[in-house]
């Protein structure tokens, strides 16, 4: 049966998503929600909804208090109860709740406000994969696996309840009976294949606030990719002159200063296609962001004729975002404007600072292929 | 799920009649007692609900269940007694709680059931309100079905945000008749004459009715609305502000509930001390069998657990509770006692009077939180609970142990719990500068009022009121009237 407060909760939520909706522009903007904690589970501060009374302030307010410590010791932060960042008076409506949204509801939030397609999978090919999980606890096992607290507390109640226990020599030996071991299941989780390559441009004209933009964005392709595909694979590709796969890590933090040939970068893109994702069987979604200043006009005509020859075939979508900088002449993506009007795989997005993050992902995702 | 009397599967039946029977022989005094094995999506159902199994709805209800269930699903916390005050009382047991922890849980909900019956705090809380609860929730759905959920649930909010400017003490005076004192007649003097016969011509009779009906008018607007400050802002609300017939049946559907928790608050120290003492009393000297011990000492602990920044009521209350017990018990009062200098003879002082027993049951019918507190929390005591005040130091931006000092942790903790923690606030003018305004004012005890809260709880006063309303209270030392007419708010200084 379910239960009455399901209505109850389900407004609540209602009224916290439309917070969320409407706050969704700041957290893109700030990158603030970005944090993985455990396996998919991200923390999001949100507005708890907090009715209004008449109450204290509490910056002359304190309390008292229970433990051991000198007039002068500082309580462990989120020791006092609403002890928040905003001091009284200071005009903040709302103290913070933290809510666990898992990145799937976010997927969802994200998919919802920007009205975003589902995308159609592929699908040739539906693999499914054994993965172990600890489920339990039973009384056989190997030692390895073997629970100590639980194994312990079971000596203990045994030593106790039948008179071993002496509480001035408090020894308790476990016999096997005592035992608990963890134990586990196989389950079979579907796997759908889909990559991602980014690419990004590290010449000397992109600067920090460029790569915090292209991070930001970053993550939230991530995000909405994950919610379609389960096990999203994930490569990066840096470029300067010549292009190189590199790590998350150093593909965010890498600062180059020679000059820019976009082409190396599609190269090693078609390369690494053609030696690991077999486009029957994968999805590949091929992300590039530059700052629109390439060397020579002969290598845009490469990368064209890359695009058009041997990537495009293979790919879901490939998406250019430009990334505005005070440096590059933007002529990149006019270049790609005027060779793929009308193509139903290729997207393109100027984003011109952090607050065009939001449409630049409608751009790029917008198209549910 | 049947409220009415379900049976308890049968080895919890065993376990509830043995705790009865121990709490029965151990002196406590309850209503009969009814337990539901709940599972932990119904516990957190029913303890959003405040303890009851049918409310109103409400999304706050919603956001209290879903924090429940966070907390529960992640390991963090979960729920193991609830009780509510009733006859018969309800409470519910957890389904997959070990059979230690139910036992646990009956001692300290017939202890709960004592004070509840007994205390002379919840004398007058409605003893039906499982089926008051459930009747207010009808009404609020027929109401909702009649004019829409979403002006009943702005509504709701807005009395929610007044909920706690109700008059503790009322329950313990019944309202008195309004008594209209005869009004002294009015006496038109005109202009003094000596000469009877020019008194027509000096004070012509049209002169005269002008004067009387002035005279009148001035006494109209000198009577007091309301005439003595009205501590109980919502029932003033109810019987004086413009409202719709179901707003005002919402509002006094919330100001009645308000009032069937405010004892529960006013006496949470007391109250969960006194369980906590009779769940430790029962359990280790009757209930407890040897192979439970570390599973209770485990859980007893838990709950007794003490974080630096508050007070734990399990914790504070049944150290009191003990600490009287031991002080009657060895005849630690009175004169004699209070002027004992001497330490050692103090530690040692033992009259074998044994009058404890006595001491505490006396102590749980008269006393609440504020008076309980007042009256046993001794120095003595204070030391060996290692209490202390802390506040925020501005400059270090964090909070500190500020001091060990007896009178002030005791002054500190009084002041947290008079008017249960909240600010003293009354209605003071209903025809403020005879415009029709509302004028509240907060009789102020040292602690500022949050001021952006205290602006849009105006707000939503202003939106039963209609008329613009306003608030006397005093920041940084200067008495200030902040004002909200509907559109703007407005600051201005008044001399308190």
């Amino acid at each position: 049966m379910p239960l009455k407060i399901k209505q109850d909760h389900s407004r609540f939520r209602e009224i916290i998503r439309g917070r969320i909706k409407e706050n969704l522009r700041k957290y893109i903007q700030k990158g603030e929600m970005i944090g993985k904690k455990g396996k998919d589970l991200i923390t999001i501060p949100v507005p708890s909804i907090d009715i209004p009374h008449f109450k204290y302030g509490h910056k002359d307010q304190g309390g008292v208090g229970q433990g051991e410590g000198a007039p002068g010791t500082v309580l462990a932060p989120g020791a006092v109860e609403g002890d928040g960042k905003g001091k009284a008076g200071q005009g903040e409506g709302q103290h913070s709740l933290e809510v666990d949204l898992s990145l799937d509801e976010l997927a969802d939030i994200l998919g919802e406000e920007l009205a975003l397609p589902r995308i159609q999978n592929k699908g040739k090919k539906n693999l499914t994969t054994p993965k172990v999980k600890y489920t339990g606890v039973h009384t056989a096992g190997p030692e390895s696996l073997r629970h100590f607290k639980r194994t312990y507390k079971q000596a203990l109640k045994r030593s106790i309840s039948s008179g071993l226990y002496n509480p001035k020599i408090p020894i308790v030996v476990p016999v096997r009976e005592d035992k608990r071991y963890r134990s586990w299941r196989m389950q079979e989780l579907p796997q759908s294949n889909a990559v991602v390559i980014y690419m990004m441009d590290v010449s000397g004209s992109m600067g920090d606030e460029q790569k915090e933009i292209v991070r930001i964005e970053s993550f939230w392709i991530d995000t909405w990719l994950r919610s379609n595909y389960k096990g999203l694979e994930t490569r990066y590709i840096i470029h300067d002159a010549v292009a190189r796969e590199v790590d998350r890590e150093t593909f965010f933090h890498t600062r180059e200063s020679g000059g820019t040939m976009i082409s190396s970068a599609y190269k090693l893109c078609k390369e690494m296609m053609d030696a690991d994702y077999d486009s029957g069987s994968w999805n590949i979604y091929p992300f590039h962001f530059s700052d629109g200043d390439n060397w020579s006009a002969d290598d845009t005509r490469t990368c064209i004729t890359l695009l058009k020859g041997e990537i495009l075939t293979k790919v879901n979508q490939f998406a250019y975002g430009q990334v505005e900088s005070p440096y590059g002449s933007g002529q990149f993506i006019k270049d790609l404007r005027e060779s793929f009007e009308g193509i139903e795989n290729v997207a393109l997005s100027e984003i011109a600072n952090k607050d065009a993050i939001y449409n630049s992902i409608k751009d790029f995702l917008g198209k549910g292929s | 799920m049947d409220y009415s009397g379900t049976q308890l599967p049968p080895h919890l039946g065993d376990i509830k009649k043995e705790i009865e029977k121990y709490a029965h022989e151990f002196g406590l005094d309850f209503y009969e007692t009814i337990f539901e094995v709940l599972n932990y999506d119904e516990i957190n159902m029913v303890a959003a609900y405040g303890g009851f199994p049918n409310r109103y709805p409400h999304w706050r209800f919603g956001m209290e269940y879903e924090q429940l269930s966070k907390g529960y699903e992640y390991g963090l916390s979960k729920i193991y007694e609830m009780v509510i005050n009733n006859n018969p009382s309800y409470a519910y047991l957890l389904e997959s709680n070990m059979d230690v922890d139910q036992k646990l849980v009956m001692a300290h909900v017939y202890g709960h059931v004592d004070f509840f019956k007994n205390n002379f705090s919840f004398q007058h809380t409605n003893r039906k309100m499982m089926d008051e609860m459930a009747n207010h929730a009808t009404r609020v759905r027929r109401i909702i079905d009649r004019v829409g959920i979403e002006p009943v649930e702005t509504f709701i909010d807005r009395a929610l945000s007044l909920e706690n400017l109700i008059n503790q003490h009322a329950p313990h005076f019944p309202p008195k008749p309004r008594e209209e004192a005869p009004e002294e007649p009015i006496e038109v003097r005109g202009f003094k004459t000596n000469r009877e016969y020019m008194s027509q011509f000096i004070n012509p009779q049209g002169f005269l009715d002008e004067q009387r009906k002035k005279l009148e008018e001035e006494r109209a607007q000198k009577k007091k609305f309301p005439e003595k400050p009205e501590r109980d802002v919502l029932v003033f609300l109810i019987e004086n502000a413009p409202l719709e017939r179901w707003e005002a049946d919402i509002l006094s559907v919330v100001r009645e509930e308000a009032y069937y928790f405010a004892p529960q608050a006013q006496t949470k120290i007391a109250n969960e001390g006194w369980a906590s003492y009779w769940h430790s009393t029962i359990m280790t000297q009757r209930a407890l069998k040897d192979s439970e011990i570390i599973d209770y000492a485990d859980h007893h602990s838990g709950t007794m657990g003490t974080r630096p920044g508050a007070i734990n009521p399990y914790k504070l209350g049944i150290e009191l509770w003990r600490f009287i017990e031991e002080r009657w018990n060895k005849g630690r009062f009175g004169k004699e006692y209070d002027e004992c200098d001497d330490l050692r003879a103090r530690r040692a002082w033992d009259r074998k009077l044994g009058l404890g027993k006595q001491k505490i049951f006396e102590v749980r019918k008269h006393y609440n939180d504020v008076t309980f507190i007042d009256e046993f929390l001794t120095a003595d005591f204070a030391v060996e609970q290692k209490l202390f005040v802390y506040g925020f130091n501005e400059k270090a931006n964090r909070w500190e142990i500020l001091d060990r000092e007896f009178q002030k942790v005791k002054k500190k903790l009084l002041q947290q719990l008079t008017n249960f923690g909240q600010p003293i606030i009354e209605v003071v003018d209903g025809n403020f500068e005879n415009r029709g305004e509302l004028l509240l004012a907060h009789r102020h005890d040292g602690v500022d009022l949050r001021i952006d809260y205290a602006k849009d709880t105006l707000v939503n006063l202003q939106a039963m009121w209609r008329r613009p309303v306003g608030i006397v209270t005093r920041v940084d030392g200067k008495g200030v009237l902040m004002r909200f007419d509907g559109r703007d708010h407005t600051d201005r200084k008044v001399e308190l």
